[in-house]
C-alpha cells in the first residue's frame, strides 16, 4: 500500500483513469442526447467498434491519426443512420435492434480487419498535449493538463452539451420530444428530425469514443471494446441523464478501473485475484444504477417509438 | 361475446384470429429476413475476392451434408436452443435478458463444482445433481437481476450486462485459480485456465454411437416442449404473455406484475444455466475450459441465443427448427472459412443482418395489425355489459398479440 501512496504512483494513476473514463464519457454523452429524446440506442458497442476499425485502418495506411477520427464518426454517422431509421422511421423495439446492431459490428470488425489488415500492427497513438501554465501546477497538472486532444474534447464537452440542453431552443425540443411527443408534435415540432439529429449525433459520439479507444491502445484486436459500449450506455442511467452526472459516472468507472490495474501492478492485489478485483467497476456500476433508479427518473417516452395519434 | 368461444381459445394457443396478409407475413417475415441477411454476406464474401456460391456450398455441407456434420449441428444447436428457449420466456414478460452469457458460465461453474465435489455419484443421480446445479446456478444470476428490477426498478438490460462482466471475471478467477488442473504440462505462457478432466459419471452419454451427438439434444428439446406447455398451457404462462402485452392490464386484471416478471426472468436464467452445463459436460474435452476473453467458454452463444429466439418468433417449438439452422450456420462457418478462406466472422455478422432486419419487418406486421384492430373496431366489437375482466384482458391480448 505504501508504495501506491507516492506522489508519482498517484499522479500516473488519477492521469489513466481520465484517458480511461474519456472513450466511456464521449460514448455515454452522445446516448445521454439520444436517451433525452426518447431513444434507447444498445448498438454502441458495435458502432465503436467498427468506428475504432475504420480509424485504425486508415491510421495505418495514411499515418494520419486525425483523419482516422474523422473516419471513425464517419462511420458512426452511417450506422446512425441505420438505427434511426430501424427505431424512429420503422418503430423497431429499440433494445433488440441495438443487440442487432451489436452482434453486426462485432462480427464485421473483425472480418474487415482480417480481411484488411491481418496481423495486427501497431499505429502512433495521439501525443499528449501540455497545457501551457496549467500543466505546470503540482500535482493537478500530471494528472488532468498533460493529456491527449480527445480526452480534453471529451470533457469539454460535458459543458457544451449541458449548455445545449438546457439553453437553447434545440435543447428544449429534444427534451420536449422525450418527455412528450404528442406534446411536442401538436406545436410543430418534428419528432422524427429530432430524433434523428439525437442518434445521429449520439452514434457520431460512439464512433469518435472507438477511434478514442483506439488510439489510447494503439494496436486494434478482436472485441477491442469488451462491452465498453454497453457500459457507456449503464453510465447514462449511473449520471441519471445528466451530462455532469454522466461525467461523474464515467471518471468513477475510470478510477476504479485504474486503481484495480494499478494496485495490481504493485503486487497490492495478489495476481491469483486480479481476476476477482476486475469485477469492481461493474459491480459499483451495478449498484450506483440501484442508487439512481430509487431518485431520479428516466425520460418519460424511453424506448418507446411515438406513433402518431396513438 | 359473453363466454369464452373459440377465438378466445384461439389466443389462449397463442395464435390470435389472422387475415391472410397477416398469415403471408408471419410466415415469409422471418425467411424474407434470413435471405436479405445472406445476400448481404454474399456481397461481403465477393469483397474478400472469393465466390458466394461455392462458400455457401462448402457453409451447407459442413452443416447439413453428412450424418457427421447433422450430428455436429445438432450439438452446436443444444446450448443455442437452451438459451432461446430462456429468451422466450424473459420476453414474452416483455423482460429483455441480455444476460445469457453471464448466467451460461455461472451455471457451468455450478454444474462443474457439483462434479468435483461429489465425482463417484453414480451417473443416475449425479448427472440430474449437475443439471439441477447448473439451473440453480444461472436462475440466482438472473435472480439478481430479477429482484433489481422488482423491487429497485433498476433496467434489466443493463444489470444483466454489468452481471455479464462479472461472471466472466469470476470464472476466469476459479478456473485459473482454485479450480485450475494442476497436473498441466506447464508452457511459457502459465496453465491454461481449465480444470481437470471431470468425472466421467457426469458426462452427458453419447446416444449416436460414433458421433458427439448426446443425450444434450434430449433434454434440451424437452426443455423446448416444456416451456411450451408452460407458457400456453398454464396460469403462469398466461400471466406472463398477459404482463408482458401490457403491464397495466395485467395489473388491472389483478396479477402479481412485479413477481411475473421476476419469475420469468430466473426460469430465464435457469435455462440458460442448463446451456452452461451442456458447454461442459456435452464438450469433447470433458472440462470448463476458456481462455481469459469475454466469450472465451460461451463463443457467444449467450448473444446467438438471442437471435435464436428472435427468428423461432419467441416460440419454444419454432426455436427448436431455429436453433438448428443458426447450429449449422455456425458449424458451417467454418467449413467455410477452410474452403474459402473467409473468416468464421461472416457468420457473426450475418446473425447481425438478421436480428436486424427481423426487428425491422416487424414494421410490415405491425401496421396489418393496426389495419386489422381499426377493422374490428368498425365492426362494433366492443365488449358486452357484465363481461369478465378476465375475457376483457384476453381480447386485449389477441388485438395486441
Amino acid at each position: 500500500m505504501s508504495h501506491f501512496l507516492t506522489y508519482n504512483v498517484l499522479t500516473a494513476t488519477v492521469a489513466s483513469a481520465i484517458a480511461y473514463s474519456s472513450y466511456f464519457l464521449l460514448a455515454a454523452l452522445g446516448e445521454t442526447v439520444g436517451q433525452r429524446s426518447g431513444v434507447l440506442n444498445l448498438g454502441v458497442d458495435g458502432i465503436m467498434l467498427i468506428g475504432a476499425f475504420g480509424c485504425y485502418y486508415v491510421a495505418l495506411e495514411t499515418g494520419n491519426d486525425w483523419l482516422g477520427v474523422l473516419v471513425g464518426m464517419g462511420i458512426g454517422v452511417v450506422l446512425g443512420l441505420l438505427t434511426a431509421f430501424m427505431s424512429v422511421t420503422l418503430k423497431a423495439q429499440q433494445g433488440i435492434s441495438g443487440i442487432g446492431v451489436f452482434i453486426f459490428g462485432l462480427g464485421l470488425s473483425d472480418l474487415l480487419f482480417v480481411r484488411f489488415v491481418g496481423t495486427p500492427l501497431p499505429v502512433s497513438p495521439l501525443p499528449n498535449v501540455a497545457i501551457p501554465l496549467l500543466s505546470k501546477i503540482p500535482a493537478v497538472g500530471r494528472m488532468f493538463f498533460h493529456q491527449s486532444l480527445l480526452v480534453y474534447l471529451a470533457f469539454l464537452l460535458v459543458p457544451a452539451i449541458s449548455f445545449v440542453l438546457y439553453h437553447t431552443n434545440y435543447g428544449t425540443k429534444v427534451l420536449a420530444v422525450g418527455e412528450n411527443p404528442a406534446a411536442a408534435d401538436s406545436l410543430g415540432i418534428s419528432v422524427t428530425r429530432i430524433r434523428y439529429s439525437t442518434v445521429l449525433f449520439g452514434s457520431m459520439m460512439a464512433g469518435l469514443a472507438g477511434a478514442t479507444l483506439l488510439l489510447l491502445d494503439g494496436i486494434f484486436q478482436e472485441d477491442l471494446t469488451q462491452s465498453a459500449g454497453f457500459i457507456a450506455v449503464a453510465l447514462v442511467y449511473f449520471g441519471a441523464w445528466r451530462p455532469a452526472g454522466v461525467m461523474s459516472g464515467s471518471l468513477v468507472y475510470g478510477i476504479v478501473t485504474a486503481v484495480v490495474l494499478q494496485w495490481k501492478s504493485l503486487g497490492i492485489i495478489p495476481t491469483s485475484a486480479a481476476d476477482l478485483a476486475a469485477t469492481a467497476p461493474a459491480i459499483v456500476t451495478i449498484l450506483a444504477l440501484v442508487v439512481v433508479a430509487g431518485r431520479y427518473k428516466a425520460p418519460t417516452e424511453l424506448g418507446k417509438p411515438y406513433v402518431r395519434g396513438a | 361475446m359473453t363466454t369464452e368461444g373459440p377465438e378466445v381459445e384461439a389466443v389462449r394457443h397463442g395464435r390470435g384470429s389472422v387475415t391472410w396478409r397477416r398469415l403471408l407475413l408471419s410466415w415469409f417475415a422471418l425467411p424474407m429476413s434470413a435471405l436479405a441477411a445472406l445476400i448481404i454476406g454474399g456481397l461481403l464474401i465477393l469483397a474478400f475476392g472469393a465466390n458466394p456460391i461455392s462458400g455457401y456450398q462448402a457453409l451447407l455441407s459442413g452443416a447439413f451434408g453428412g450424418s457427421y456434420a447433422l450430428a455436429s449441428t445438432a450439438e452446436k444447436a443444444v446450448p443455442l436452443l437452451l438459451v432461446a428457449v430462456g429468451i422466450c420466456i424473459a420476453v414474452r414478460a416483455n423482460v429483455w435478458n441480455i444476460g445469457g452469457e453471464g448466467q451460461i458460465v455461472m451455471g457451468a461453474l455450478a454444474g462443474t463444482v457439483t462434479a468435483l465435489v461429489v465425482p463417484s455419484l453414480p451417473t443416475i443421480v449425479l448427472l440430474p445433481l449437475v443439471m439441477i446445479a447448473a439451473a440453480l446456478g444461472g436462475a440466482i444470476w438472473a435472480g439478481i437481476a430479477g429482484f433489481l428490477k422488482a423491487y429497485f426498478n433498476v433496467n434489466e438490460i443493463l444489470s444483466t450486462i454489468m452481471l455479464n462482466l462479472v461472471a466472466v471475471q469470476i470464472m476466469n478467477y476459479l478456473l485459473s485459480g482454485p479450480m485450475v488442473n494442476k497436473s498441466q504440462s506447464f508452457s511459457v505462457t502459465g496453465l491454461i485456465p481449465q480444470t481437470k478432466l471431470l468425472s466421467r459419471n457426469a458426462w452427458l452419454p453419447t446416444i449416436v454411437s460414433g458421433t458427439q451427438l448426446n443425450l444434450g439434444v434430449v433434454i434440451a428439446v424437452a426443455v423446448a416442449g416444456l416451456v411450451y406447455m408452460l407458457l400456453w398451457r398454464t396460469g403462469f404462462g398466461f400471466r406472463v404473455r398477459a404482463v408482458g402485452l401490457s403491464r397495466e392490464a395485467a395489473g388491472y386484471a389483478g396479477m402479481p406484475v412485479k413477481r411475473t416478471m421476476m419469475n420469468a426472468l430466473v426460469l430465464s436464467g435457469a435455462c440458460c444455466g442448463i446451456a452452461g452445463a451442456m458447454l461442459v459436460f456435452g464438450s469433447i474435452s470433458h472440462r470448463m475450459v476458456t481462455d481469459g476473453s469475454l466469450t472465451g467458454f460461451t463463443g457467444n452463444d449467450g448473444f446467438n441465443g438471442i437471435v435464436v429466439g428472435l427468428f423461432g418468433g419467441l416460440n419454444p417449438l419454432w426455436s427448436i427448427l431455429s436453433a438448428y439452422l443458426f447450429g449449422g450456420l455456425l458449424v458451417g462457418g467454418t467449413a467455410m472459412q477452410t474452403a474459402i478462406g473467409v473468416p468464421t466472422d461472416l457468420v457473426t455478422t450475418i446473425e447481425g443482418l438478421v436480428v436486424i432486419f427481423v426487428v425491422s419487418m416487424e414494421f410490415l406486421r405491425r401496421n396489418a395489425r393496426i389495419q386489422e384492430e381499426a377493422q374490428i373496431h368498425a365492426e362494433g366489437d366492443a365488449p358486452a355489459p357484465g363481461v369478465g375482466r378476465r375475457t376483457v384482458l384476453l381480447k386485449f391480448m389477441r388485438a395486441r398479440a
